[in-house]
């Protein structure tokens, strides 16, 4: 399965979502998920992008678009928001 | 009726002259059962002094994070333990940016950095973006890009800028407990030398940072007092890592005597819902707002957060008559 891309990454190699499976650590406070208590993170996440790579936990450099988000971990590559 | 909002409609509405500072204050203070009167007239102001149309801006960021400043609500600043990391915006990504905004029917397109103000890199990256978006996109360009020089004012307005962002964020009297890096009188100054270049001035800031409601009074009277042609209108919405983290959120209901007042402050400006709107008022609370004073919307996503999909406000309008203003009516 392959994510989709905002329009500004056409031309860029896609990540793929095996990428980003079995996420260990919360995408918005980095904490491990394995502790639960991420409500308040996911509801927050509704209008909020990620911040930190859920497979490593390394804050991501992610660029907000009017109409979308990309996010890069320097080791897992991009994922972007849905269109 | 309460007193002041009959003093109101004899002074804003029939002769155009905002309230004063004592007068804001007392539509601060009304009781919650006098809002939606007070709304109900903000929007007849409206529409007397600006008309039914609404402007539609969207924004992004071609500099985000690393700021050297410490506004205390901002989590992009280099100074707190926020997540946000620096990132820079490329040409192409800036251009599909503006149009993503242009293809909602937005008349505005506005390039924010977060820096103290911009060095000659940004200005670079400024002078090739606004080509490049002139080049490919109809839609007029704002900036927002910190504190000004004399030679970068009269620059940006050279090449095109026509609208300039400086958010004085609150009321002078409580500016140094949220930012100490910088005054309120050198924002001050950028926004005298913007107007001076021919740029229109646009100047808000955020309501919730812990101000009292005389001093979100003094603050709506100082914006009128520098007659932005816009004020954009943001509610604090508290980032983790930021010394504003743990705050409350705005209550909806002082939300919204806050748009009827400022609105009675400054009858004949471009009064903009910009961040924060989503978690303080909801769905219903922007509607209430759009009749309530508020004409020009940012739409889509904000710099570090997300909004509401434009095409959600888009229908709103469409559903409330308001008229989305057009390219040919800003130029």
């Amino acid at each position: 399965m392959t994510l989709s891309l905002s329009p500004i990454l056409e031309g860029l190699a896609p990540v793929t979502a095996a990428t980003f499976q079995d996420p260990g650590y919360c995408d918005r406070c980095g904490e491990a998920l394995r502790d639960g208590g991420h409500e308040a993170c996911v509801a927050a996440r509704v209008l909020e992008p990620p911040r930190f790579c859920p497979v490593c936990r390394r804050r991501m450099k992610v660029q907000v678009l009017p109409a979308g988000w990309v996010a890069t971990c320097v080791e897992h590559g991009q994922t972007c928001s849905g269109r | 009726m309460p007193e002041i909002l009959d003093h109101a409609r004899r002074q804003v509405l029939e002769t155009g002259r905002g309230l004063d500072e004592a007068g804001v204050l007392a539509v601060l203070s009304l009781p919650d059962g006098d809002v939606p009167a007070a709304l109900q007239l903000a929007h007849e102001v409206r529409m007397r002094w600006c008309g039914p149309e609404v402007e539609v801006e969207g924004i992004v960021s071609v500099k985000t994070g690393g700021c050297p400043e410490d506004c205390h609500f901002c989590s992009q600043s280099g100074l707190f333990t926020s997540p946000v990391r620096a990132v820079w915006l490329d040409i192409p990504a800036l251009v599909e940016a503006a149009r993503q905004t242009a293809a909602t029917g937005a008349t505005e397109f506005c390039i924010v950095a977060a820096v103290r103000g911009p060095d000659e890199r940004l200005m670079a990256q400024m002078r090739e973006g606004v080509v490049a978006i002139r080049a490919a996109v109809e839609i007029n360009i704002a900036a927002s890009l910190g504190m000004l020089t004399q030679a970068q004012v009269d620059e940006l307005a050279a090449i095109g800028v026509h609208r300039y962002n400086h958010n004085l964020e609150t009321a002078r009297s409580f500016f140094p407990q949220i930012v100490t890096t910088h005054t309120w009188e050198e924002r001050w100054e950028t926004l005298r030398m913007v107007r001076a270049a021919g740029m229109q001035v646009c100047c808000g800031g955020i309501l919730g940072l812990g101000e009292t409601l005389a001093q979100r009074a003094e603050f709506a009277t100082q914006l009128a007092t520098l007659e932005p042609h816009e004020v954009p209108l943001n509610f604090l919405n508290p980032r983790p890592g930021t010394p504003l983290g743990g705050r409350s959120i705005v209550d909806a209901r002082d939300a919204l005597r806050a748009i009827a007042a400022f609105r009675l402050a400054l009858p004949k400006t471009i009064l903009r819902y910009a961040g924060g709107r989503e978690i303080t008022l909801g769905d219903l609370g922007t509607r209430d707002g759009l009749l309530g004073g508020v004409n020009a919307v940012i739409v889509g996503n904000y710099l570090t957060t997300l909004g509401r999909p434009a095409v959600e406000d888009l229908a709103l309008l469409d559903e409330l008559r308001m008229p989305v203003k057009a390219l040919s009516a800003t130029l």
